[in-house]
Order: C-alpha cells, then structure tokens, then sequence
C-alpha cells in the first residue's frame, strides 16, 4: 500500500468533465469536482454560473449530457434521487422540505419509519433513534417537538439528522445561511464542523463570501457554467475570489455617492403598534439614504408595512410632503409616491408566472387604460424603456420573471415603483439572495435614485451593506429606535451594541 | 415571431385543438351523420350553454378560485326570470331580471370569500345548496313552462344558419376574450391568481376585482339559465344539476390551472367543444349513457395528465 492509494482513498466523489445541455442552452461546461472526506468544499459562482446544475445533477434531479462520475474511485451513474440516497448523497435545499404537521422525528424518518408486526410504527423506537441523530448533531431539539413549532434554524438542524438517518457520505447544502441569524449561522457552523470529523464530506453553496473563510477548506468557481478554478481557502482571499467569480476587479464593493440632501419627504411622529412598534420617530429626505439596522424580530419589517398601508397603526402620525395622511392600504401609499420592495422577491413582491411588461406595469394600470381597457402598445414602450434603462438581462419583455436571475427579478421590482413615478422608496433586504456582480448594479442604481431626489429606505441585516450605502442609519431594537448615526459615525461595534440592547439610547 | 417561438407559446392550446381534431377525425371515420352541417350546428347548440358557463369559471380559475355554485344559480336565476315572463314583463327586462339574480348570487359569494375570508370551496358549496333550495322554494318544487314565441327565439331562432345560442355564445366569447386580455380586470385575475399577496402590495384592490369575477361567473349562469328556459320553453328548479363539472372539466381540459394564475379563453371553447363533440359522438355510436360518463371521465383526467406531462417537458 503506498501514499498515493491512502490518498486517492480519501476522495469520495470525483465529478470529471461535466458538461449538461438544455434545449437552446449549455448550462455546465467540462466542470470538474474533487471532494475529500471530511472537507468543506465551497461552490462559489453568481447567480447562473451553473452551481445548482451541478448540484442537481449529484443528487439525482438532472441528468448529465456528458461526462463521468466517480464516487469513492467507483464509476457511477446516478439516475434519480433515490439512488443518489442510497449512494449516501444527500442535499439540504434553501428551501426546507419538512412537513410541519408532524415531529421532528416523523419528519427524519418520513419514508422509512421502523415498524412492529402489521406494519405498525414503532413510535418508541422511532424517537429514541432520531433523538440520537439529534444529540449527536450537538442540537438541543426534542425529537418529539412538531416542526412547525421549531424556528428556522432548528428545522434545518431536523433536514441535516435527516440527511445522516440515510449514512450519507456527502452532504450538499444548498445557502444554509441565508434566512439565519448570526447566532444561528454560529450554531450551524459548529454542526459542520462536528459533522467533519465523522469524515462528511460537504459541499457548501453560499454568496456571503465573508463566511467561506470561517468554514471551507477549499473553493471551486464556476462562471457562465464554466470551470474557473480549485483554491484552498486558505490561500486566498476575497478579492481574488470575486475577481474569479466576476473577471472583473470589483475595486468598491459599495460604489456610494453621496447625492445631495434635498427637502423632508417623509416625517413619521410617534408611530406606534401594539407589541410591535412603540413611539418611531423619524424623517427621510430627498436624495438620502436612510439605513434601518437592527436583528430579525426588531420590528424593521412590521415598520415598512406600517408606512406602506399594509397593517393599520395604532398611534402616530405619517406626515408625507408636509402634509399628514392617513394610509390605509397599499393603494394610498402607491398614490402618495411610496413604492417598497418586499423582503421576499417571490412571495410578494413579483407574479412569477406574468411578464416582465405585466409586472412592471400592475401597479401602474390606471396609467395604461380607459375605461378598464388596457393600451398594451403604451405598457410594451414603458417595459422596454425601463429594461433599456436598468439594463434587466432578458430576451423579451414577455419573458416570464420567474426565468430570470435574481439581479434580475429585483430591478423588475425597482421599475415597478419607477414606473409609478415614486419618490419614497423602502428597500427591504434589497440584495438578499443576489449574486455580487447584480449586488453591484442594485448600488449603482440606488446612487441613481438619490441623485434623482429620491428617497430611499434601506432595510438590511447585512452590516457592511447598511455602513457602505446609508447616509444616515437608524438602529432599531425591540420595536424602538435604539440609536441615530451618520455615515461617518457608524461603525459595526456601534450598530451592533444598540441592535443588540447592550447600549440604550440617551 | 417564428413558428418554433409560435409553438412554444401556443403548444398547450395547439396540443387540444389537435386532440379535437383527431377526436372529429375518428368520429367522421366511425359515423357518416358526424360531419354533416346539421350535426355540427347541433353539437354547437348543445355546447352553448356549458360553454357560456364555463367562460365565468374560466375566471374564477384563473383567480386561483372555485365555484361550484354555478348550477345552482343557473335554476334559480332561471326560475326567477320564467316567473317574471309569466307576469308579462318584456322579454328584454325579463332578461335582465335574469342576469341580475344571476349576478347577484355570484356577488354573495365574491363577498364571501373576500370579506368573509371563506374558502372560495365552502363558500360556493354553500350557495350551490342554498341556490337550490331557494329555486325549489320559489317555484314549490314544480316547473314553469310556456313562454312567447319572442323569448323562446332565443334558442330556436337563427341567424343566417347559425343557431341564436351558438351566435350568443360567440358573441360571449370574444367579449371575454377582450375582458381578459385587453382591461386591467383581466391582467388583476391573472396576478391575483399567480400571486394574490404581490398583487395587493402593488396596490391593486383584490377584494373588489375578486368579487367581481365571482359576480361576472354568477351573471354568465344567469345567461345560460335564459338559454336553456328558452330551449324547454320551461323553467325547472332541478335544472343544471352537474353542470359545475361539465364547466370545471371544460375549463381544466382546455389548459387553465386549477392553482391559478394560468389560462386562456380559446383553451376554454376547446375544452367545451371537446366534451360536446364527445357526447354527440357517443351518442351517435348508440354508446349507453353509462359508459359516456366513464368515457368523459377518463378524457378529463388523461387531458390533466397529459398537460402536467407537457409543463414538465418544458422545464
């Protein structure tokens, strides 16, 4: 037995010359894979770059068109999802795929429940064994507990027992972190790692390049569905990765101009709701950025909903241009020149199934018609002049936004309220889910805006978001305003202490 | 746009024109009475009214919602109009007195399922029993029959050779078509139906388009009952019993998805034509009226089969 062998012994997955073809389209060019045991292997690529693809086609959803797959030095096909299970490949998508009427441990041995004479469930059996998985995942969860009563974090830590109760060798996760806390995103990287020295082998998806130095061993770039390049992570760094990622050198990652600071738009006075919001007092002007820090559950959300018209207040005033109004629902704020991009793009904030010229124009229909009757020529003009302005990627205004990237979706988003010639516009998360190059151009086109005299409220968790492109950023914490700073001020402790309630305000 | 484009588009409606196509060529090959004018314009008759129905439920689809109501409301609106007949009313007021409970009950359950929050299932469930009985109620259960020769024009007359109903159907069709794709109620049943929390956040007003769909389906029933009083020259509380299937399967089979946000009124009149020249086909190959239901149930659920397998194709 020599060195090599030992070596070669320890990769358990090898994927050589990939290449899948849709109709019309090379999705995966020659990509290869090399995954050891125990490494965390991070899949870096924007939105496109053909990550998912190559992830499907391991757990069994696609076929290759060519190429060849080895797992464990033995040529494999993988045909369907079964078979990628029992070949101990299992995949956590960002989407959790539990059902929430029923308890964790149902959940993880949902399909192959232990079972008594008469085909009856070994309840007991059942808990005791996935109570197991669960303790050795290091989670405090009782296997008895429904999911639906379970936070975020927890039913992912119910996925991943899941995905050991099958012995899998190879764990895919597809963004883990993205709807996680940053104490969440802790536990879970203590989970990972654990799961390492059991000699898992994990392929990790993110975007959030700043956490693939805290957990990956090696990283491999896709571009445009193209191999770009194996590192060890800990030979390189983020600017080389987003290069890789990009091929371009991205020299600022928050391109922000400072626009000059206009008249008070938006006053918002003693705003209060019940358990929600206590006593917000603010004002927004033209041509500024105003930040709104502050963890999940802080109340950023119910605030934009509350100055949308969404939920109804129970004191306070919103006071727009100088004069005092009372919304009661979306419609009055659209009206009165407010537009919000929603947190979530697809649930709320796009008809995924319309087009794009369908989408851009829903709010603004009154604008395209008489009498209820619609002028499509006029609606088709406006979806092209605002496809030409944001530069959307598409083939046609007819495409569907559900086939486009998710740089994409949001400037769809963005033209909808442009379209209604807003001039108050609240970003929820506005990059979320948006590959770096997209991240980009969404900046660019906030600088736009706010030159144009818009302005702009901009929700995130994301700290270096809200330090590199507000003006001025508020903190908020358990449902109050803990705190004011200038973009000169701010810095991430400072943001983080009030977020945090460690310090109060005055 | 190119032709490969023009399929791609059109495929699942090009795909139940075909499956009509091939269903007449088998016809005509099976009986020689099929493809005769006089068979034809029967077929379109029959069709009429389940196809007028289906156009409303077209709608209600489309908004991600159901109505099984419509039968229901088809007797009631029927009876209501024949009782207004009887009492000398003109024949347009009678009409309109029609359409109106017609509407008027599709209103109800709008209001319902918005204001209410009542499933669109429930609600309408309720109002197909409540509908009923109300018919029943009204006439004590017994029909009223024998109206003018000018009323009952509506369904024996013609124009040119074209049958009254069969012109009034057309008539309807192309008036939805032009609902659904060239006025604002059109494009909101569409995004309602694909994403009713987007659609609200851009400030369109679900609740008052909802209802109105619902509304909309309501007075379509209401113009089926005027059809169907005039072709009996009667009007019968127990009239129009299953005709939310026929409706559903019509609108099913011609493309629109029962989760909404997706179909076409062509793929309707499809769908309806399809199930019409099935039964007239089977009717003329002396089939029992047993086996036509299993044979039209079947063709509903290879349709829905052969739908799915096509969106999956395309993926």
């Amino acid at each position: 037995m020599n060195i090599s062998f030992i070596m070669n012994n320890d990769i358990v997955l090898q994927m050589q010359h990939i290449s899948k073809t849709f109709p019309g389209v090379v999705a995966l060019e020659d990509v290869c894979l090399e995954l050891r045991r125990g490494e965390v292997h991070v899949l870096l690529g924007e939105n496109g770059a053909g990550k998912s693809t190559l992830v499907k086609i391991l757990s069994g959803a696609y076929q290759k068109s060519s190429g060849e797959i080895f797992i464990e030095g033995e040529k494999t096909e993988i045909k369907n999802p079964k078979q990628a299970q029992e070949l101990g490949i299992s995949i956590i998508y960002q989407e959790l795929n539990l059902v929430s009427q029923l308890s964790a441990a149902e959940n993880i041995f949902l399909g192959k429940e232990p079972v008594k004479t008469f085909g009856v469930i070994d309840f007991k059996k059942l808990f005791a064994q996935s109570q197991q998985l669960l303790d050795e995942l290091g989670v405090r969860i009782n296997s008895k507990s429904l999911i639906k009563n379970l936070g975020i974090a927890e039913q992912q830590m119910v996925e991943v027992a899941k995905a050991l109760s099958f012995r899998s060798k190879i764990l895919i996760m597809d963004e883990p972190t993205s709807a996680l806390t940053e104490e969440e995103i802790k536990e879970l990287f203590q989970t990972i790692k654990r799961l390492k020295k059991k000699g898992v082998a994990i392929i990790y998806i993110s975007h959030r390049i700043e956490e693939l130095f805290e957990i990956g061993d090696k990283v491999t770039v896709l571009r445009d569905g193209k191999y770009i390049d194996t590192k060890n992570i800990a030979e390189t760094n983020s600017a080389e990765l987003i290069r890789l990622m990009v091929n371009r050198e991205l020299n600022e990652q928050f391109p922000k101009q400072v626009a000059k600071k206009g008249d008070e738009i938006l006053r918002v006075e003693s705003l209060a709701k019940k358990n929600k919001l206590y006593d917000i007092n603010f004002c927004l002007y033209q041509g500024e950025v105003l930040g709104i820090a502050g963890l999940l559950g802080s109340g950023r959300t119910e605030l934009a909903r509350a100055i949308f018209g969404i939920d109804k207040i129970d004191a306070g005033k919103i006071i727009i241009k100088g004069q005092r109004k009372n919304l009661t629902s979306p419609r009055d704020s659209i009206n009165l020149g407010i537009g919000l991009l929603t947190e979530d793009r697809k649930s709320q904030g796009l008809v995924l199934n319309l087009s794009l010229r369908d989408n851009i124009c829903l709010p603004n229909l009154d604008m395209f018609s008489n009498y209820g009757v619609v002028n499509s020529q006029q609606e088709n003009l406006t979806a092209k002049k605002y496809i030409r302005e944001l530069r959307i990627k598409t083939p046609s205004f007819k495409q569907k936004v559900i086939n486009l990237s998710g740089g994409n979706q949001q400037k769809v988003v963005v033209s909808k309220w442009l379209c209604s010639q807003a001039d108050i516009l609240i970003f929820d998360e506005p990059t979320r889910g948006i590959d770096v190059g997209s991240k980009v151009e969404i900046y660019q086109l906030m600088n736009q805006l706010t030159a144009a005299g818009v302005g702009i409220i901009m929700i995130s968790s994301e700290l270096p978001e809200i330090l590199g492109m507000s003006d001025r950023i508020l903190v908020m914490c358990q449902g109050r305003i803990n705190g004011e700073f200038t973009r000169q001020e701010a810095t991430p402790e400072k943001i983080l202490q009030r977020a945090l309630g460690v310090v109060d305000d005055q | 746009m190119t032709s490969r484009d023009f399929i791609l588009h059109h495929g699942r409606q090009l795909g139940t024109l075909f499956g009509l196509f091939v269903l007449g060529i088998v016809l005509w090959i099976l009986s020689p009475f099929f493809l005769t004018v006089s068979n034809l314009l029967n077929i379109a008759q029959q069709t009429a009214i389940n196809a007028i129905i289906a156009v409303g439920m077209t709608f209600v689809i489309i908004t991600a919602g159901i109505d099984l109501s419509v039968g229901s409301i088809l007797a009631f609106s029927g009876v209501v109009l024949a009782s207004v007949l009887k009492a000398d009313l003109p024949v347009p007021l009678a009409i309109i007195v029609g359409l109106m409970v017609g509407f008027a009950c599709g209103l109800l359950n709008g209001i319902l399922i918005t204001i209410g929050r009542l499933p669109p299932f429930i609600s309408t469930l309720g109002m197909m029993s409540v509908a009923r009985g109300a018919a029943l109620l009204y006439t004590q259960g017994r029909p009223i029959s024998g109206f003018s020769d000018s009323f009952r024009f509506l369904a024996s007359g013609e124009i040119g050779p074209i049958p009254a109903p069969v012109l009034i159907m057309i008539v309807v069709y192309i008036i939805a078509f032009f609902i659904l794709n060239k006025t604002k109620l059109g494009r909101y049943a569409y995004a309602i139906g694909g994403n009713e929390e987007a659609a609200l956040l851009s400030g369109v007003n679900v609740r008052f388009f909802k209802a109105a769909v619902y509304g909309l389906c309501g007075m379509l029933s209401g113009l089926a009952a005027v059809i169907l009083t005039a072709r009996l020259n009667s009007a019968q509380p127990i009239a129009g019993m299953m005709y939310e299937l026929d409706a559903i399967a019509a609108t099913v089979i011609g493309g629109t998805s029962l989760m909404g946000g997706e179909g076409t009124i062509l793929g309707t009149l499809i769908g309806a034509l399809i199930m019409g020249v099935l039964r007239n086909g089977l009717n003329l190959l002396g089939v029992s009226s047993f086996v036509q239901q299993i044979v039209i149930g079947s063709v509903i659920i290879i349709a829905v089969l052969a739908d799915m397998a096509l969106k999956k194709q395309k993926k």
